[in-house]
């Protein structure tokens, strides 16, 4: 029995049906995971993750295939299979009007946990979650984080021999993304167990045993992440050059022959090419000044993009003009959003308490931080959307509380969920938004024109809204908000379940637009993102922590152990310091 | 530990989970507890199906002896508030106004023929806006003018030529307080509400938070999750039960001549059928608006008006008479009917009992064979 493979999935396919059409969710997965071992399951949305976990977990009965959980048969005994396993899913399982002990009770009654072993186990939990002073909490008043972790708690309140964790990680601070790791790896050594986790974030590839790779349906490679970062060896890059910003850099670089893929880390390019070695360069990218290429250590995401794309090259269409005027250029340095001491309270919670910041002209600004941070509560006082309990807010140059109506004409606004009409198609819900921003007849249809070109979303022009793939959502939901050609843009958790592959192209788009004078803002809980912003604030709780430059931030926390420091090390350094601050001032 | 031990661990856990959602959602006390209250002060005052100091016109074309006694008679009647008019146009104004309910015109021949013929014609005009309040009044109008036309014959020594002379006993309400009768069915409408809107609602929240999903994949059974949710809103709905027959039996001084213990088993049976139905529309529906949608629909409004709580079942047409014999609140008003204002009538209880048990059966089995641990079934 030693030998079991925790989970089996032998030609597993799986179709859903809505609105009259077939949506194949799993095509012909095979996997096999050995027991002990945290495997990852990595893939874009929609790729099928959460349909592999519920089959797995027996919610699900498969169309075609066989699965195995730990040695038995799902398809025939799902009651054992549940009485085996832990599953936590996406929305953690929690009774949000319990407490934190009732939600445990609950879930060791119904895990049949004998009462002489809770008080033990329950302790042992609560310290490694860190939630045992606030057992009479209500789930629901717990932050986003410790929500996650009591959710694991309940899941492991009877230790299970396979643990099975649905997007555990999304919207939670990395400081609680750090801690839920240490907690599933300590269930692994002293447990034994085998642990399933699926994620959307490919930097928490590398923390696993062994990586299965998935996207739409279909699961394109199984292996340890070495063995997918390894073969891209001689393939990354990071390219710098001193003379022009990495914004255009980046832009030039991923338009070049032979590359597949080009963001921006930190301060540079990270490149990815199609073959071995660097290609040469042409005229106009060689000839800068100052260019600066080194061959890059290979990560989990240069793998699952090359093999997504497939080696074609990095976008298969330059993205079109999207500037079709330019902003006149500001002619003093007042800020275009000026913020200053900004309070919301509800009742006695403050969202967002003394929030302080400037953004300029053209500038890129974001707004980093985890869910319930404070960050669309902010958002949402910038649009006149939300009455501002205390402090200023001037935004082109008018004060909020005396015009808001106007301030609005001057910005568009990209809420954080799909906020078109699903039932009108995408044509439908261009005239309209044309028509809501007063758009004269000639200029409406200019617009449009301008929007199916640019957004390349000519030949989804009669396709119902509901119905397009989310990336094409995203685009249709950022062309409306440009209809009247706003000088500032707000964009609210932009690229929040997005596959890495439309969240490059929706980032080339920002660039396009900034470089043509627009102010963009921006909320993200993608650490990684932060580096595309010109400036940005740091929020924890409704405050900010830190305000600057994505290098100045990260530059702070530089020291020996960590020579380069990402985004994420920045970030965590904040919060740690925050926290200790806090407790200082408490004690 | 065994299984039995497991068993009754995991039902524990559910039981104690539901009721501590109950005690901490405001809505759903105020539906078990605030509802009845509201709706029993409503039918208990409000409503009335009773003719009551009815406003009546009074037309006398010309005045004498015969007319005052008989004016004096529905002066004296509970029924009515007679207002003299001095011709049947004045009469028929107010009429049209609705400042009176209906018209009583003695024609100035009325004592010459009464007195000739020892029966006069008189003229009697009701609203018939509402059918029922006419008909109560048109019936009102004869007996008194039947009772005043005896005292006079009598009085003038001799005996009225009528045929057959009615006699009318009410029985069961002899007072004929429409309260009697509205407030014990009312009872079911509570039930209805408690047991199949408030579980359709409690369950469907589930599916719609995620928690199902999680609950699901425990070691629980169906029938467990099933029994645990069934549990404390079966009790919630017999406390329910209990605060309104309270409430009938001291608020409304509506009499309960059944036993006690009857009325109890019956009501156990019906809040099971209330269960059973709440329970599978949540299992179908799998969403808080389309569950309280559906149960309004399908529970809530038949049990109101095809229950004969209020409009009588054998005076409905014959296609709607045959479908209330699938709602299920129709066979438990006729018990609470009987139970309250009759007595034991066991023919009654028991059949109707027999109706209630097939339905629970029913409705708890389809509930039970359409709840799967399965999110695609």
């Amino acid at each position: 029995m030693a030998n079991t493979a925790a989970l089996v999935f032998g030609a597993v396919s799986k179709t859903f049906v809505a609105g009259g059409m077939a949506v194949q969710a799993l095509d012909a997965v095979t996997i096999r995971t050995e027991p002990g071992r945290v495997t990852g399951l990595i893939g874009p949305d929609g790729a099928g993750k959460t349909t592999l976990m519920r089959l797995a977990a027996g919610l699900l009965a498969p169309d075609a295939g066989s699965i195995e959980v730990l040695g038995i048969d799902v398809v025939k005994q799902p009651l054992l299979v549940q009485s085996s396993v832990g599953y936590m899913p996406q929305r953690f399982g929690l009774y949000e009007d319990l407490s934190v002990q009732e939600n445990l009770d609950l879930y060791a009654d119904l895990q049949g946990v004998p009462k002489r072993e809770r008080a033990a186990r329950y302790r042992e939990l609560m310290h490694m979650t860190g939630l045992a002073p606030f057992t009479r909490r209500l789930a629901g008043r717990l932050s986003g984080g410790m929500k996650q972790k009591l959710g694991l708690a309940c899941t492991l309140v009877r230790p299970p021999r396979l643990l099975l964790l649905d997007e555990p990680t999304v919207g939670v601070d990395p400081v609680s993304r750090r801690e839920l790791w240490g907690i599933v790896y300590r269930q692994v050594r002293d447990e034994g167990m085998s642990v399933l986790l699926s994620t959307a974030y490919l930097d928490e590839a590398e923390r696993c045993d062994e990586v299965i790779l998935m996207h739409q349906g279909k699961q394109l490679g199984q292996g340890t992440p070495a063995s997918f970062s390894e073969p891209m060896r001689g393939r990354s890059f990071h390219v710098s050059a001193g003379s022009i910003g990495k914004r255009t850099l980046q832009g030039r670089l991923s338009a070049a022959p032979g590359i597949v893929d080009a963001i921006i880390e930190g301060e540079q390019v990270r490149v990815v090419t199609a073959q071995g070695g660097m290609p040469t360069l042409p005229e106009a990218l060689a000839g800068i000044e100052g260019l600066d290429i080194r061959p890059a250590e290979p990560i989990f995401e240069d793998a699952f993009i090359a093999t997504l794309k497939g080696g074609q090259a990095a976008v298969t269409q330059p993205v079109a003009d999207l500037a079709t005027r330019s902003v006149a250029a500001a002619t003093d340095d007042h800020a275009v959003i000026e913020v200053k001491d900004l309070q919301r309270r509800f009742g006695d919670f403050y969202a967002v308490k003394g929030v302080s910041f400037r953004v300029q002209r053209g500038e890129i600004f974001g707004l980093l931080g985890a869910n319930g941070a404070g960050k669309s509560t902010t958002f949402r006082m910038l649009c006149g959307l939300l009455p501002v309990s205390a402090g200023e807010v001037h935004v082109a140059g008018l004060d909020l509380r005396y015009a808001a109506a106007r301030a609005r004409g001057r910005l568009g606004y990209m809420a954080q969920r799909f906020s078109l009409y699903v039932d009108l198609t995408v044509l439908q819900n261009l005239r309209f938004f044309a028509s809501a921003y007063g758009l004269g007849r000639a200029r409406a249809r200019q617009r449009i024109h301008w929007a199916l070109d640019g957004f390349e979303l000519v030949e989804y022009a009669n396709v119902t809204s509901g119905d397009l793939p989310l990336g094409y959502k995203q685009r249709l939901a950022m062309a409306a908000a440009l209809m009247h050609e706003p000088d500032i843009l707000f964009l609210d958790e932009p690229t929040s379940g997005v596959d890495p592959l439309a969240r490059r192209e929706f980032w080339q788009r920002i660039n396009a637009l900034a470089e043509s004078g627009v102010t963009v803002l921006v909320t993200t809980h993608f650490m990684d993102e932060a580096n595309y912003c010109d400036r940005l604030v740091i929020m924890a709780e409704g405050e900010v922590l830190a305000e600057g430059t994505p290098a100045d931030m990260k530059a702070r926390f530089r020291n020996e152990q960590t020579p380069d420091p990402t985004m994420e090390d920045a970030f965590i350094g904040l919060i740690e310091a925050h926290e200790s601050a806090q407790q200082g001032s408490a004690a | 530990m065994t299984p039995m031990a497991a068993k009754r661990m995991r039902l524990r856990g559910m039981v104690r989970k539901e009721s501590l959602q109950i005690l901490r959602d405001p809505s759903s006390i105020a539906i078990a507890f605030v509802m009845p209250v509201v709706l029993l002060l409503l039918f208990g005052y409000g409503v009335s199906l009773d003719a009551r100091n009815v406003p009546l016109a009074m037309v006398v074309e010309q005045a004498d002896a015969n007319t005052a006694s008989l004016i004096g008679a529905f002066r004296h009647s509970e029924y009515f508030d007679p207002r003299p008019f001095e011709n049947i146009q004045a009469a028929q104004k107010a009429f049209d106004l609705r400042e009176v309910f209906g018209i009583v015109w003695l024609r100035n021949d009325f004592s010459r023929r009464l007195l000739s013929q020892g029966d006069a014609p008189i003229g009697v005009i009701v609203n018939g806006v509402d059918a029922n309040q006419a008909r109560i009044t048109e019936g009102y109008i004869q007996g008194v003018w039947q009772t005043w036309l005896g005292d006079f014959a009598r009085s003038q020594g001799v005996e009225l030529q009528v045929p057959v002379v009615l006699e009318p006993r009410i029985w069961f309400n002899a007072a004929v307080r429409s309260r009697n009768f509205l407030v014990p069915g009312l009872i079911a409408v509570i039930m209805t509400l408690i047991g199949a809107m408030l579980t359709s609602m409690v369950v469907a929240r589930e599916w719609e938070r995620g928690t199902m999903e999680a609950l699901m994949v425990t070691p629980i059974r169906i029938g467990e999750m099933v029994v645990g949710k069934l549990v404390p809103y079966f009790l919630l709905g017999m406390g329910g039960m209990l605060l309104s027959v309270a409430m009938a039996l001291w608020q409304f001084d509506v009499p309960l001549r059944g036993s006690f213990w009857a009325l109890t088993a019956a009501s156990a049976l019906f809040m099971l059928v209330a269960l059973g139905m709440g329970l599978l529309i949540s299992v179908v529906a799998k969403n808080q608006f389309v569950a309280g949608q559906v149960s309004i629909v399908i529970t809530f409004l038949p049990a109101f008006i095809l229950s004969g709580f209020i409009f009588q079942i054998s005076s409905m047409p014959y296609a709607i008479q045959v479908i209330t014999h699938i709602v299920p609140a129709r066979y438990y008003v006729a018990i609470l009917q009987s139970l309250f204002l009759a007595g034991d009538i066991w023919p009654i209880v028991l059949s109707n009992s027999a109706a209630l048990l097939v339905m629970m059966l029913i409705f708890l089995g389809l509930a039970r064979r359409k709840f799967h641990k399965r999110l695609d079934a």
